[in-house]
């Protein structure tokens, strides 16, 4: 479900945001390394959902607590406030119902944590004002035709829906290529312009 | 030889070759049919030790036609035990480190109580006076076999299919004996398809003349035929068109065109009858048709009002469930939504689906990634237990 996992340089953001022993459900877990690398750190109780078969048998295999399922149809069968913590790292654009998505996180978790590409980078700007093209980079390595991201949003976008549903954002950060926080007080139209990727906690 | 066969598994009702504990009147087995079961016995294996502080036991529940001889030859057939590609010293479920325990279910045909045995009241077989059993009447019986073991909390409950169905009643029953449980290739309840094909299979036997309303045992014949003809259908559920499609296709068997007869002329006839006819010799018939029933009864969410959620409420057991593509008997759809109600109760659960064209059977054959499933689970579970892992 994570369909950018070789650039997923928000874990490390992420993970710094979940206090230890926390209770902690990652959809969209992937091959596992977020879950791995907080049961490591942070001995969390964590528990995984991941669409693609082959990540979640190589979870189990590396003795993770992960299901086969897909974030559009399968949160619902989770408890209310079942969870600390809710993480979406990279595959919030990848969802068929980004805001019923977002409405299910905070209905299971105190705090959901979401990380996603910002489409407002300069970059992506650029490549459309200047090629008239679907900018194809580094971060967002597919072609229109093929690509699983199918609702790419900007910081500005996500920060507008988060009001819409309600969400409180208690943190948020925009990063870098590197995974490195960039201008930690300044506004929002400085991140949507040269942030790649965001990482939001958010309240109910 | 067949005599000798006969006599052979039929000894082994009463008098198994494997240890046996027996209740006597002050023990009796409280069934779900409403009576009571006394006395009654239970014949078990056991594999690896025990450790000082009995916290490295795994139960090995067994399917509808296996028995307690999980990973030593089958006193019967003399074939190695039928998950021995799994279980054994330095295997996934490692004997070295674990004490692994199965017993034949009640109801059974290899040494606990069951319509081979012989009732005390009247010195012959209960036949069909034993009353009907259940899954939880089987899974009540194991649990005094692990009182009896003076085990507190079992470091895993395993099992397959049948196995699977006692798996997921011991978790929701006895949720704090069962720190860790694997239900592989099963479901919470028998659907309506599985039902009709064990009716099929019951029909089948006592269409037999030689059934005798069940008391052939007494009388020294066998329903051989109709239990044969229950198994071979049965068998036909245990694995996938694919699979038969690229092991038999339309092969003749040794035969260059059709007889036109009634032979058996395709490979896939002369296997299931082989099937059928090598069944028979270790399993009464009455037995199966006990099982068959204990399986059709099961129905988890029923015993909880109808919602599954409520047979896993507050549970502290670590699950992972495991189902194949190919199986039609117990598909993917019936993990699931054990898998959802496990969520819906906040369960700590794993679930894998393995890719194969092996059917229902996939889960006693050599699966590496099931086997990678089974380990890498029980490793995190040993950890999360604080046992050695290795």
């Amino acid at each position: 479900m994570s369909v950018n996992n070789n650039q997923r340089v928000d874990l490390r953001v992420v993970a710094d945001l979940i206090p230890k022993r926390a209770k902690v459900l990652d959809v969209g877990s992937g091959d596992g390394t977020l879950l791995e690398m907080l049961q490591g750190e942070k001995q969390v109780d964590g528990r995984g959902l991941e669409l693609s078969q082959r990540g979640v048998n190589e979870c189990v295999a590396r003795g993770l607590s992960v299901i086969q399922g897909d974030a559009d149809t399968d949160l619902v069968f989770y408890p209310d406030r079942g969870f600390d913590y809710v993480i979406l790292s990279q595959t919030l654009q990848a969802t068929r119902n980004p805001k019923k998505v977002l409405t299910e996180l905070l209905r299971i978790g105190e705090r959901a944590i979401v990380s996603f590409p910002n489409f407002g980078h300069w970059r992506v700007r650029l490549s459309l004002l200047l090629r008239g093209r679907m900018p194809v980079t580094k971060d967002l390595p597919y072609s229109w035709y093929d690509t699983p991201n199918i609702h790419f949003c900007t910081i500005r976008d996500f920060v507008t829906l988060c009001d819409e549903i309600g969400a409180k954002v208690e943190s948020a950060a925009a990063l870098d290529a590197d995974g490195e926080r960039i201008g930690l007080s300044m506004p929002w139209w400085f991140w949507n312009f040269f942030g790649q990727q965001a990482v939001f906690l958010l309240r109910r | 030889m067949v005599a000798l066969r006969v006599n052979k598994s039929h000894s082994e009702a009463d008098q198994p070759s494997s240890p046996v504990v027996r209740f006597e009147a002050d023990q009796p087995l409280k069934l779900d049919a409403g009576t009571l079961l006394s006395p009654f016995q239970v014949a078990y294996q056991t594999y690896g030790d025990l450790n000082a502080d009995k916290s490295n036991a795994i139960l090995v529940c067994h399917a509808l036609t296996g028995d307690q001889h999980v990973a030593s030859p089958n006193p019967v057939t003399g074939k190695p035990g039928w998950w021995q590609v799994l279980i054994g010293p330095g295997k996934v479920i490692d004997t070295d480190r674990f004490f692994v325990i199965c017993a034949n279910v009640i109801g059974g045909c290899l040494g606990s109580t069951g319509p081979a045995s012989t009732d005390p009241a009247t010195g012959k077989p209960y036949a069909l006076n034993l009353p009907v059993i259940t899954i939880r009447d089987m899974v009540r019986a194991q649990l005094m076999l692990i009182d009896h073991l003076g085990i507190d909390q079992l470091f895993c409950v395993i099992g397959g299919s049948m196995g699977g169905m006692q798996v997921l009643e011991w978790a929701s029953s006895y949720p704090e004996r069962v720190f860790s449980a694997l239900p592989i290739a099963t479901g919470a309840r028998h659907s309506s398809q599985n039902i009709a094909f064990h009716e099929v299979g019951r029909q089948s036997v006592m269409a037999d003349p030689e059934w005798l309303g069940g008391d052939y045992l007494v009388a020294g014949r066998r329903p051989e035929k109709g239990l044969a003809v229950a198994r071979m259908a049965a068998h036909i559920t245990y694995l996938s068109e694919a699979a038969l499609h690229r092991k038999f296709g339309r092969n003749l068997q040794d035969r260059d065109r059709p007889t036109f007869g009634f032979d058996a002329d395709f490979q896939i006839e002369s296997y299931l009858r082989h099937q059928g006819m090598t069944f028979v010799d270790r399993f009464d018939a009455n037995s199966y048709l006990y099982l068959t029933r204990a399986m059709d009864y099961f129905d988890l969410a029923a015993d909880h009002g109808g919602r599954l959620v409520e047979a896993f409420a507050g549970t502290k057991t670590r699950f992972c469930l495991v189902s194949f593509t190919s199986d039609w008997l117990f598909p993917t759809e019936e993990s699931r939504s054990v898998v959802h109600a496990l969520n819906a109760a906040g369960a700590s659960v794993s679930f894998v689906e393995i890719e194969t064209d092996r059917g229902h059977d996939a889960f006693l054959l050599d699966e590496p990634e099931l086997f990678a499933a089974i380990d890498g689970f029980l490793r995190s579970a040993a950890r999360a237990k604080g046992l050695a892992v290795r």
